[in-house]
């Protein structure tokens, strides 16, 4: 059983019909035993920082977040709230990766919207994947490099696009909507 | 490097694609689904759904569709078409939709810009504008370019974004229909005036409209229905040439 995460900042109907479409089961759920035994849970997200940590924070998720022990995978705004901090709103986030969330500085267009390449990927989330493949993106805020970082993008400044530490796994982009490659980066992570 | 967008747009009523649809590999061309995984396979970078439905059945069938569309499609869309209250708004968004659309409801009501905005965040608002050139200004046309207003393009476009709009769908009226490329100046002076992403719309023809208004303007999207529909160029045709004359695409 795959669970994703709801909570109040998650569009968990896409993440959930593209696994689904792998061929896995999955269980949208705040459900803390369900999200603890779960195979694997999916951290989705798509809103703001602060109102979603306020939310976390309140239910208690963000405590059973962070002491899963099975592989856990942010998108989006979940990669964001995974790492220390965000300027969005000034937001303490859940600290697993020891990047800073920033906001795209005003030199093109913000939000980074479209397909764009990912650069310097490395690990299993993107094993058998082209080494320039593109993937769709909309954030105006984003991580900086960290020693976790796993992939790249290019877009006004290199930042990270993906991050690894132990059983958590984070992409910026969004593998549900990001076509075959999409789909081949959900399946990696769906067989670990 | 950030790829520009080639975008088809479905044009839905009662639930089917209108306008023929002449594709001779699709069962059933009057199934948007069929037609969405047919533009999604040959490389889509996102799909607009325009709903021209007008019956009260319009919401119940729009947001079916969506359903179906979200769990078949794994490329961004967006659904537009009569949303006028935050509560359409819900109801398409819930469904999976990725993105809403208005146009309209958003000149009638601006605050819905802001509301939606609100809710979903301005990457999920696409501001659409139907432009027509009148006496040398470039005005904005509601109700499906029916009726004028007094709004200028330019500015509607800054106020939009300003209200929480993250993205303008911009057709030119003067050229939609034509074949004859896009709006080149007005969609310049659009994406040149606001931060957000411009998408152009109404006049394309032949692949050299899209390197035009690619290399001429700021717009970062193309979009178009008939020549996609009709086959007389196919998005993989397209991307090729593109990519040949160093645009860059995915």
């Amino acid at each position: 059983m795959i669970a994703i995460l709801k909570y109040n900042a998650g569009n968990a109907t896409s993440v959930a019909n593209a696994i689904k479409k792998i061929g896995y089961e999955v269980l949208i759920t705040d459900h803390k035993e369900a999200l603890q035994k779960a195979d694997k849970v999916i951290f989705p997200g798509a809103g703001e920082a602060r109102s979603a940590m306020n939310y976390l924070n309140k239910t208690g998720l963000d405590q059973i977040i962070i002491s899963l022990t099975q592989p856990v995978l942010g998108i989006c705004l979940g990669m964001q709230l995974l790492c220390s901090h965000s300027e969005e709103r000034n937001t303490p986030c859940l600290g697993i990766f020891p990047a800073k969330v920033r906001l795209f500085p005003p030199k093109d267009i913000v939000p980074h919207t479209g397909w764009n390449t990912l650069s310097n990927t490395d690990g299993v989330l993107f094993k058998d994947l082209q080494k320039e493949s593109d993937c769709y993106f909309v954030h105006s805020y984003y991580a900086e490099l960290c020693e976790n970082t796993v992939a790249t993008c290019d877009y006004i400044l290199p930042y990270s696009v993906a991050l690894q530490k132990d059983n958590f796994y984070a992409v910026q982009f969004h593998p549900e909507k990001s076509g075959s490659v999409g789909m081949k980066i959900l399946q990696n992570f769906l067989a670990l | 490097m950030l790829k520009k967008r080639i975008i088809p747009c479905l044009d839905v009523k009662d639930g089917r694609t209108v306008k023929g649809v002449h594709f001779e590999s699709i069962k059933d061309a009057g199934d948007p689904i069929e037609l969405a995984k047919r533009y999604a396979e040959e490389g889509a970078d996102e799909l607009v759904f325009l709903d021209i439905t007008a019956t009260s059945e319009k919401r119940k069938t729009i947001t079916e569709l969506v359903t179906k569309v979200a769990a078949e499609i794994n490329i961004p869309f967006t659904v537009g078409g009569g949303i006028s209250s935050l509560e359409d708004a819900q109801s398409i968004m819930q469904a999976g939709a990725d993105k809403i659309s208005i146009n309209t409801s958003a000149i009638l009501n601006p605050k819905l810009i802001v509301e939606i905005a609100n809710e979903f965040g301005s990457q999920c608002v696409v501001l659409a504008i139907d432009t027509k050139l009148v006496d040398g200004e470039w005005m904005v046309f509601r109700n499906g370019g029916k009726t004028a207003t007094s709004l200028k393009a330019v500015a509607w476009a800054a106020e939009g974004v300003r209200l929480g709009a993250g993205e303008i769908l911009l057709t030119s009226m003067n050229h939609d229909g034509t074949k004859s490329g896009f709006a080149l100046d007005i969609t310049q002076a659009v994406s040149t005036s606001v931060n957000v992403p411009v998408i152009a719309s109404g006049g394309a023809g032949l692949k050299e409209h899209f390197l035009d208004v690619f290399s001429q303007t700021k717009a970062t999207g193309a979009l178009a229905a008939s020549v996609f529909h009709y086959q007389q160029i196919t998005i993989k045709d397209l991307k090729k040439y593109l990519k040949e004359n160093k645009i860059s695409i995915r």
